[in-house]
């Protein structure tokens, strides 16, 4: 038995292979959250007015709200004035005005496997590197704009393009619309902007890669994605964090406008910290991410690979306003150890024939907890809406918690509304059968795993697939006993 | 000929009750055992004992298996050294496809003998050739292992399987149960096809049909956790004839 804890402890640990930490001069306010907060956040990014009055309106209004408490989680209490709420790793030297990027930078996103040399990139991939604060560096940006496809850091775009950005900030997402998202906007600092001209389809794909590396700082990205009219882009989004006894807030907004017959496929494979075997540290994942088909034919979907972080609180939603307008969620979250996720999407039907879909695959270890929440909604004017949704429970062992809080909300009686749901279990029969065939019981819960998690992966784009495949195995070591 | 299998008074349990009390087998290399007996007598315990299945404990006694002591092994490492179980109830796996399963499991004895992985090319032709074997159908090489399959097709599966594993010593636990005349000629033919004469193995059944078809070297007769008779391929007629009974009194 003491052999056995031993392993388990030996491979829960060794599971989070991107807790490093690199050691990167970093430009770090203090920790503290006021309007003097706003403001120094601000005007380190030289922004106008009219963004900073936004900020201040959003701290203003975060001031008077509190933490939500309806979701299937057990938040411990936030200091948020005990957070640093800015880190720049850039560094900036009196001779050189330019921000030039430290070697150890450039090193430490080649460990985690995102070269940011063009030359050595993935194919087909164009990335915005993000740490902590700052945006990094983004490749392809030259190839792109070439194309009228605007892919850069927020900040930058802020400078560049603001009319563009003050069209569309905040109007999927307001920051009246939750806790969370009133703090991202008073404090945000950067993340991804996005922009595909009327009829393009973006040669490759856009990735952005988050990485938190500054103790005691929250991250607050903001990315911002429009697809024009007939336009096409596939974007990615990955994340990690090194492996620290303290909890890091991570609450990100994603904003998604798609127009008349444009389509947008948002693709994420989160593996934040997600704490030790103990439930020690790890991230809290509080982000709100929402899309806005406003446009006729426009196409939004949503796949998540969810393995990382303490908390999650997550779901990227739709808002089907455009007649015919479609909306897709595949996710597959996995909790194990002390993780805890409530996370699942909302639909909410406002044209006319306007279907959705959501495949939602919970995978849940050790003394874990993971929720799927979805809402369906269709509204009077909604005729000829369709929703189906499948939600599927596995469980690995008996002290985990799945649980399934669907919601429906349907105002138009031609609504066609299917909803699955199943719980199963990895059974020791199964687990034998791989063994007598010389599949040791590790490999054999990842392949029990990715087979139940197949439709969702299948989503994913070959190389992100390959990647989350892996993921799920590893994040499930030790997870058996 | 060198022993292949040594069991020398093996006594297991399972939930604490006692259901092999001391049994002798010697296997050696190219044999082919029958293993005989009446329901609950013993026979499945064996077959699960000796491929490791870790809701049974042994008790006392010892198995050599090409000279190491195979209890002490795992379960994985008794596969990779050839020993392979066609399950009387084989699982469903659902959606894993046969053709990752399989690969899985080769490419981990590959691993244990110190070999490459196959690429996928190679792997493919193997699988075309082994299926062949056992008129294995393309299209359910690419359905999840077992999931909606047919008794039958079950069983060809488990025989696939052992083609493509390619083991030293295999025991077929009731591989006629829940065959039809046509799949378990089928199934047996697959056997007959697999067997050389450095291979040996162990045919558990409780009838006699499917010894017409894989023709044993030598029959035991299980019965309450022994093996109380030991023939040659005669025996299987005159159980046949006299049904078990007279070996129960016997007993």
């Amino acid at each position: 038995m003491k052999k056995k804890d031993n392993i388990l402890k030996r491979l829960a640990n060794k599971a989070y292979e991107f807790g490093f930490v690199s050691k990167i001069k970093t430009d770090i306010i203090e920790s503290g959250l006021n309007e003097d907060t706003v403001r120094l956040i601000s005007s380190k990014k030289n922004e106008p007015d009219w963004l900073l009055e936004i900020r201040l309106q959003a701290y203003r209004h975060w001031l008077t709200l509190e933490m939500p408490q309806w979701a299937h989680l057990n938040i411990p209490p936030i200091d948020y004035q005990s957070i640093s709420y800015y880190a720049d790793p850039l560094k900036k030297s009196k001779e050189n005005k330019n921000k030039e990027i430290d070697p150890e930078l450039m090193k430490t996103f080649e460990k985690l496997g995102i070269p940011l040399e063009e030359r050595l990139a993935l194919s087909g991939t164009a990335v915005d590197a993000v740490m902590d604060s700052v945006s990094v560096k983004t490749t392809f940006k030259e190839e792109l704009k070439e194309k009228g496809i605007i892919f850069c850091s927020m900040s930058e775009a802020i400078q560049e393009y603001p009319d563009l950005v003050r069209k569309y900030l905040g109007t999927v997402v307001n920051y009246r619309d939750n806790f969370f998202a009133a703090l991202n906007t008073a404090v945000f600092s950067d993340g991804s902007f996005v922009y595909i001209p009327k009829g393009v389809r973006c040669p490759m794909e856009l990735s952005t890669y988050f990485r938190i590396n500054a103790a005691n700082t929250g991250q607050f990205e903001r990315t911002l994605i429009v697809a024009d009219d007939d336009s096409y882009v596939s974007y990615l989004e990955g994340c990690t964090a090194p492996m620290r006894d303290e909890n890091q807030l991570h609450a990100a907004i994603v904003e998604i406008i798609v127009h008349d017959n444009a389509e947008v496929k948002y693709s994420t494979v989160q593996n934040w910290y997600p704490g030790d075997a103990e439930g020690k540290g790890g991230v809290y994942n509080f982000v709100t991410k929402r899309g806005d088909c406003r446009g006729h034919n426009s196409k939004l979907s949503w796949t998540q690979v969810e393995t990382g972080s303490a908390i999650t609180w997550k779901y990227p939603s739709c808002i089907l306003r455009g007649d015919n307008s479609q909306g897709e969620f595949y996710s597959v979250a996995l909790t194990n150890n002390y993780q805890q996720a409530d996370t699942g999407t909302k639909m909410i039907h406002l044209g006319k024939n306007t279907r959705s879909t959501i495949i939602s695959k919970g995978i849940s270890a050790g003394k874990s907890q993971n929720s799927y929440r979805g809402l369906v909604r269709v509204s009077k004017n909604a005729d000829g809406a369709r929703n189906y949704s499948q939600c599927d429970s596995l469980l690995l062992g008996d002290k985990c918690g799945a649980h399934t809080f669907p919601y429906m909300d349907i105002h138009n009686n031609s609504a066609v509304i299917e909803h699955e749901a199943t719980t199963s279990k990895i059974s020791e029969d199964q687990l034998f059968y791989c063994n007598q065939r010389g599949i040791g019981t590790e490999e054999a819960i990842g392949l029990i795993v990715n087979g139940y998690a197949k439709e969702v992966l299948n989503k994913l784009p070959m190389e992100f697939a390959i990647e989350a495949q892996k993921l799920l195995s590893v994040s499930l070591e030790g997870a058996v006993g | 000929m060198e022993n292949l299998l040594e069991i020398k008074n093996l006594h297991a349990t399972i939930d604490g009750k006692e259901i092999l009390k001391g049994i002798n087998l010697t296997v050696k290399a190219g044999e082919v055992h029958a293993i005989m007996g009446p329901n609950g007598s013993g026979k499945s315990t064996l077959s699960n004992v000796l491929v490791g299945h870790p809701a049974y404990t042994v008790t006392e006694g010892e198995v050599k298996y090409k000279g190491k002591n195979l209890l002490e092994l795992s379960p994985e490492d008794r596969s990779h050294e050839g020993l392979f179980l066609s399950f009387q109830y084989p699982v469903e796996i659902p959606g894993v496809s046969i053709t990752n399963f399989m690969r899985a499991a080769v490419n981990a004895k590959r691993q244990y003998l110190g070999q490459e992985p196959m690429n996928a090319t190679e792997f493919l032709k193997m699988m075309r050739e082994k299926r062949a074997l056992v008129n294995l159908d393309s299209k359910l090489a690419n359905r999840s292992v077992n999931e909606g399959f047919s008794g039958g097709e079950k069983k060809r599966n488990e025989i696939f399987q052992m083609a493509m594993l390619d083991p030293t010593l295999s025991i077929l636990d009731e591989t006629d149960s829940g065959l039809d005349i046509d799949a378990l000629r089928i199934v047996a033919e697959g056997v007959n096809k697999l067997k050389r004469e450095d291979t040996s193995s162990i045919v558990i059944t409780h009838y006699q049909r499917l010894l017409d078809y894989i023709k044993p070297d030598i029959v035991h007769v299980l019965y309450n956790g022994r093996i109380v008779k030991t023939a040659g391929p005669e025996l299987v007629m005159e159980l046949e004839e006299r049904g078990y009974d007279w070996i129960k009194n016997e007993n």
